[in-house]
């Protein structure tokens, strides 16, 4: 929370007003407290005042039940992480207070229900110390029986007065959350929430303002990046999906379900995670391209289907909302080990699009372009997102809809010719045709999974096989020219470069500007695009000493990540190095930044 | 017109073949039209029969080229495409269902024929036989079963009989066999029939009505492997001494467990339709939901509908 000036001095009993550009704050209860609502207005407040946020949660993954937390941070500036440390911690229960006091920093505020919690001495020195009776107050508010219901509405009160935030927009969004309810619901939410708010705190705690935004004047939306790869892939033209229910990804599936039949189109959930793909693979071959996901387990089992559509050259979408792994691993924490099985996975050479979006924005705008990648050049995608994107709720400009908007309708016009895998093809593809197109020639193609000929048919002829597969091959050559070199987040050069995928860009960005704001010479590279990578990563790294790639996975049998490694099996660059954790959470921009200097230390 | 609200690529391809009068003049089209690569099969295979079929059954039902696709999984049958001059697709062992589910879901303007094994529909597809049935896709499924793995070169299949002596079970089969039509009865196919390759009418038959069934139809079709399995079908075949006994004329298709009962008399057994229900197609259920939802968004474009979604997020 970074102070300003105060704008008011600190007199009697009233409580001091300091201005700040951001806070971060922790709530932590259990997981049927409904603490994910108070996080979920909080984020859609800020994308409402023009703030930039970032959200963080981790859930049990049990049904009902065990402890849970959800982090906000709110920024008039730019929000590039979930924050390392706590400004305010609202803690529910003994267990949650000691749980999570750690994450609050030195001098920051524990919020705690004094109903459940007894502060420690040992902590009282190094926080300070906020007791409310938050559950019998709210009872008092609302009346009633119900012990722990309206709760968080009472502390999202308690939080609006801490940091005066805009009580008419609250209470706008209250009503909204509940509309379609029984009025009785509205009414006593919106009793909880001013009995929160009305709480006087008097010389207990400091209050906040938050500094007016850097970002006036646009319009933005809030929502989860599942949300948004499922809003992009509609956007996209995408009307037929596939899949089968497992965490991470599943929230997807129930969103595409739920809104495709507005556009006319379907999703399915299918008997196992094989006939999704297959049956995505299926509407692909017949039209527009259709998506199928997963995460964990469920990606191993559609390796078959996808080495299918790289033979065959038939387009298709694969969502991997990636889990910590392997095997059913850690189904509800965030872990990027599953690079290999989307680079690599299925047998013999199946080049395939790997792509990673880096935030919940991102999320929108990257399932457009793996629909289109995937149309031009005939072949599988994967959108490689994880379980952090997945969850976290971020503001971002609203797209404009009418103009990204795709419309990938399949033409049927009647051809004279058709070579679906043409040898002579510019470019190694050709535009697809699918069943119902009329062929004047009278020659039918096949889809096959068999080494073929050009129409189709199987061959056992040695060349054909050495030239089909420099096909398959040669047009994501022609897409990796195509897709251009990333940008460097900082200086073209300098001594270290902090490389990443995906959900660890923001975190990276923001050791890049914490580093150099300290004097150092560090710059970032966020990869978007993992298979194929590139063109010209080479000279972005000519302009360093080091090469540090920061992933959440393990560092493997030889020492480096599964990024780390194909970018040093790909430029056999020994200043490539990597920076690797597995501990199921994001990456803390300290740890990155603590870790990057251990490194350069133990060289020197 | 928003082309892209619309499942199928196009208004006049949803009007059915039947009352389509550019359809019904047109002429079907020969075998000589619809032969492709020469079979591979072995001489004297069953499942030369019921290519031949297929190509009388489009011919005869002037069924065109931008009208259906042919679709198998792997295994000697599911070759089938390959011989078929016509759009269609060679996919994986034992998904072929899916695959099909997937084009017949998104298309309904396209007639949908998948062929598939004994053990590619019943050992590694198992599971898919069950759900397609279940969920009632309207495709055919036509299951050429010869009782062995004839590609892989004679392994117990789950429709071998117990005791048949294969490279797997040198000493013959110990696993109980599966019964494809009780199978299909209990998880809920609408269309469940019998026949073999060695009787082209009444394979050609049921193929027809397989087709003109609204739902998933499947037809077990026995089909000798000459290499593998020589001889499995005589007596079910009176010109080597067998006996072609037909469905009863008393039996009442819609009697489920009495199809489940006839589908249990010991081989060779009957031969023709066991079971034949109407019930909604997971292609109607799934039109009606879209219908609904299309009517809820009236005259708003696409865009228009997902900025409705939007402006709730803010």
């Amino acid at each position: 929370m970074s102070s300003t000036a105060p704008s008011a001095p600190a007199s009697g009993e009233a409580p001091k007003v300091s201005k700040i550009s951001e806070a971060v704050i922790r709530i932590a209860g259990n997981s049927q407290d409904g603490i994910q609502a108070i996080g979920g207005f909080l984020a859609r407040l800020a994308g409402r005042s023009e703030q930039e946020v970032m959200t963080f949660m981790t859930i049990p993954s049990t049904i009902s039940g065990g402890p849970s937390i959800f982090q906000v941070r709110i920024g008039s500036g730019e929000v590039l992480s979930a924050g390392d440390e706590a400004d305010v911690l609202l803690c529910f229960y003994q267990h949650s207070y000691e749980g999570h006091i750690n994450s609050l920093r030195k001098g920051g505020i524990v919020l705690f229900d004094a109903d459940h919690v007894t502060p420690k001495p040992e902590f009282e020195k190094d926080y300070r110390h906020v007791g409310v009776k938050i559950s019998s107050l709210t009872v008092e508010a609302i009346g009633g029986t119900a012990k722990d219901k309206g709760k968080n509405i009472f502390s999202l009160g308690l939080v609006a007065r801490m940091f005066d935030l805009n009580i008419t927009k609250l209470e706008k969004l209250i009503s909204e959350r509940f509309a379609g309810k029984d009025e009785s619901i509205v009414k006593n939410a919106l009793a909880a929430f001013h009995a929160g708010y009305g709480y006087s705190f008097g010389s207990l705690t400091d209050l906040f303002q938050f500094t007016e935004s850097q970002q006036q004047g646009r319009t933005q939306v809030v929502m989860n990046g599942n949300e948004a790869l499922a809003y992009g892939l509609i956007a996209a033209g995408v009307r037929f999906g596939a899949g089968y229910p497992i965490t991470p990804w599943s929230d997807i599936m129930e969103a595409l379900r739920r809104e495709l039949p507005k556009y006319g189109g379907m999703f399915i959930q299918c008997e196992d995670e094989i006939a999704s793909a297959a049956m995505a693979l299926g509407a692909s071959y017949a039209g527009r391209v259709a998506v199928t996901g997963s995460s964990g387990p469920g990606i191993a089992l559609k390796m078959e289907c996808l080495g299918w559509g790289i033979m065959a050259e038939v387009p298709l979408i694969v969502v991997d909302i990636q889990r910590g792994g392997p095997s059913t691993g850690m189904p509800t924490n965030v872990e990027q080990s599953d690079l290999n099985i989307a680079c690599y996975g299925s047998h013999g050479d199946a080049p395939r699009v790997v792509l990673a979006p880096s935030n919940v924005e991102d999320c929108f705008y990257t399932a457009i372009e793996a629909v289109n990648i995937a149309t031009k050049y005939n072949v599988p995608v994967f959108i490689l997102s994880d379980q952090a994107i997945a969850t976290r709720i971020e503001a971002f400009p609203e797209p404009d809809l009418q103009k990204v908007w795709q419309d990938i309708t399949p033409d049927l016009s009647p051809v004279q010719d058709h070579k679906p895998y043409d040898l002579s093809a510019a470019n190694g593809y050709v535009k697809r045709i699918v069943p119902g197109t009329k062929i004047a020639s009278g020659k039918y193609p096949v889809a096959t999974g068999l080494e073929h000929d050009e129409m189709g048919h199987p061959t056992g002829s040695p060349k054909l096989h050495a030239q089909m597969t420099a096909k398959r091959r040669k047009k994501l050559q022609v897409l990796a020219a195509e897709v251009g070199t990333p940008k460097i987040y900082g200086p073209p050069e300098g001594n270290v470069l902090l490389v990443g995928w995906g959900s660890t860009e923001g975190p990276i960005r923001e050791a890049v500007d914490r580093a150099r704001g300290a004097g150092d010479s560090v710059s970032g590279l966020n990869i978007r695009h993992i298979s194929p990578l590139p063109n010209g990563l080479e000279n972005i790294f000519s302009g360093f000493n080091h090469v540090l790639v920061v992933e959440m996975n393990d560092e493997g049998l030889y020492g480096y990540g599964q990024l780390a490694a194909m970018l040093r099996a790909r430029f056999c660059d020994p200043k490539i190095r990597a920076i690797n954790k597995v501990d199921g959470l994001t990456y803390k921009v300290k740890d990155i930044l603590d870790r990057m200097k251990a490194m350069l230390n133990a060289k020197a | 017109m928003q082309m892209s609200t619309q499942t199928l690529p196009s208004e006049a391809a949803q009007t059915p073949v039947a009352v389509n009068p550019t359809v019904a003049e047109r002429k079907g089209l020969t075998k000589k039209e619809l032969a492709a690569d020469h079979p591979t099969w072995c001489p004297g295979c069953g499942d030369f029969s019921v290519l031949a079929l297929y190509f009388k059954l489009l011919e005869k039902r002037k069924l065109h080229q931008d009208q259906f696709v042919s679709i198998s999984g792997i295994g000697c049958s599911s070759r089938f495409p390959y011989f078929v001059q016509a759009h269609g697709a060679h996919f994986i062992h034992g998904r072929a269902l899916p695959f099909a589910t997937g084009i017949a879901l998104s298309r309904p303007d396209q007639h949908v024929f998948a062929f598939s094994g004994d053990g590619d529909a019943f050992s590694i597809g198992g599971n898919h036989f069950s759900h397609t049935a279940r969920k009632n896709v309207n495709m055919s499924l036509v299951v050429m079963d010869n009782q062995v793995y004839g590609l892989t070169k004679k392994q117990t299949s789950p429709t071998s009989p117990l005791g048949f002596k294969s490279k797997t079970d040198g000493w013959g089969a110990v696993d109980h066999p599966i019964n494809p039509l009780k199978q299909a009865i209990s998880m809920g196919a609408t269309f469940v029939a019998r026949t073999t390759s060695t009787n082209p009418n009444h394979v050609l038959a049921m193929m027809e009505q397989a087709m003109d069934h609204n739902g998933f139809s499947f037809i077990q079709c026995l089909s000798e492997c000459v290499e593998f399995y020589e001889g499995a079908f005589d007596s079910a075949n009176p010109r080597k001494g067998g006996v072609f006994n037909e469905v009863p004329k008393e039996h009442d298709v819609t009697d489920e467990f009495a199809a489940y009962q006839l589908a249990s008399t010991p081989f060779p057994g009957h031969f023709g339709v066991f079971y034949k229900v109407n019930r909604p197609t997971k292609n109607e259920k799934e039109a009606e939901i879209i219908a609904k939802h299309r009517a809820k968004v009236g005259e708003a474009k696409d865009w228009q509908i997902l900025q409705k979604t939007f402006d709730r997020l803010k």
